[in-house]
């Protein structure tokens, strides 16, 4: 059945508490799931007392100032900390986001990090992604085409065509979407969830692609592709700003009108 | 879903392609949309009618419904409805029930009820159209 409460082995306990230094004035607490596979366990919620004064905007500053300075057993993904590489994806206050992007003060009181919800927890805030990752790789990301290339010029592409790609290209694969999708959290091992579904657009829209009916042919499936039941937590949540539910409703306009 | 990814040997991708795509599920999603588009005349046309009816005596409601018009709306209705209504919950027990046996089980269940109970109120509506 579907999953309404914590197994009992996930049940999130309250952990330790690292104070601010004294004379700290403006302080905000961030109260971030742990868990360590080596000690095993249930997960725990540490408190961390940060001050304002001495932080930089992005919830991922306060993320790197804790590791730096405070406690360097916190482990979480990160990169470019400016929302282009997706690797810092976290619920943060609630919300699906990336923390590079996420400015502290949007968040009114305490700020609670976890990690992806929904998915194997490999540490702390570093979620295992591995079956989106495969559920990507199975859609075929690339371009596929019969028509050998012209050795003289590219793949020629007119600027409507191209324009079709916009709010597709810009995806970073954070999974932000996939993993506040409720009925992936249900069916997460059939359906492919929002971010591979509009990966798969971004292709079946791509007018240089020659593959579309196939393409098409492996999504027609009750789980892969009608799973979807418009709950549009993918769109609310995109740290892009992108629309993955009107990606999954374009493929599904496109398989009335192929009848 | 967890149990699944920790315990299996087989690769993330064996897993995710599975036995392939069932080349289906279009029928349904249309048939759901279309049944859902008749419905919207149709169950207000109903609940208008039967709002109508009140204080009329049992003839007069039987008289109703035997009406050419009406008989057929209502075999319209009763139709539309079972067969949204099975396309529906056959999508709710195939989000929530996870154990094969129980699924199975259930949604036979389901069309066999809607069936039976959209055959039934076809054959009352039909039983006093033609006045058995």
């Amino acid at each position: 059945m579907a999953e309404f409460t914590l197994p009992t082995n996930s049940k999130v306990k309250i952990g330790d508490t690292y104070k601010a230094p004294s004379g700290a004035k403006r302080i905000k607490n961030f109260k971030i799931y742990r868990w360590d596979p080596d000690k095993g366990g249930n997960p725990r919620l540490d408190t961390y007392e940060i001050d304002m004064d001495d932080c930089a905007p992005m919830v991922l500053d306060a993320l790197i100032k804790i590791k730096n300075e405070v406690d360097t057993t916190l482990t979480f993904r990160r990169s470019c900390r400016e929302g282009i590489c997706g690797s810092c994806s976290m619920n943060i206050d609630g919300t699906n986001t990336l923390a590079c992007l996420k400015p502290i003060d949007d968040v009114d009181g305490d700020v609670h990090i976890y990690p992806l919800p929904h998915m194997p927890v490999i540490k702390d805030l570093v979620p295992d992604l591995s079956v989106p990752y495969a559920q990507l790789a199975s859609v075929e990301p690339w371009l596929k085409t019969e028509t050998p290339p012209s050795p003289i010029r590219e793949r020629l592409q007119s600027p409507d065509e191209r324009a079709k790609l916009d709010g597709l290209w810009e995806c970073i694969l954070c999974f932000c979407c996939t993993t506040s999708c409720p009925s992936y959290w249900w069916n997460g091992d059939r359906y492919l969830g929002p971010a591979v579904l509009l990966q798969a657009y971004r292709w079946i829209a791509d007018s240089r692609d020659e593959y579309a009916g196939e393409r098409l042919d492996a999504l027609e499936d009750p789980f892969r592709l009608y799973r979807c039941h418009t709950i549009m937590n993918c769109t609310k949540t995109c740290p892009k700003n992108l629309n993955p539910a009107k990606a999954i409703a374009e493929i599904k306009k496109l398989m009335v009108m192929r009848q | 879903m967890a149990d699944k990814t920790f315990r299996s040997m087989r690769t993330p991708l064996a897993r995710v392609r599975g036995l392939g795509s069932a080349k289906e599920g279009v029928h349904h999603w249309w048939a759901q949309r279309l049944t859902a588009l008749a419905l919207v005349p149709l169950t207000l046309w109903f609940v208008v009618s039967v709002a109508g009816l009140a204080g009329m005596d049992h003839a007069a409601a039987v008289a109703w419904i035997g009406s050419p018009a009406v008989s057929v709306l209502l075999v319209l209705l009763v139709t539309a409805t079972f067969w949204h209504a099975q396309l529906g919950v056959q999508v709710v027990i195939e989000d929530y029930v996870h154990s094969e046996a129980v699924k199975l089980v259930a949604l036979i269940a389901v069309k066999f009820a809607a069936v039976l109970l959209a055959i039934a109120s076809i054959f009352a509506v039909l039983r006093l159209a033609f006045g058995g």
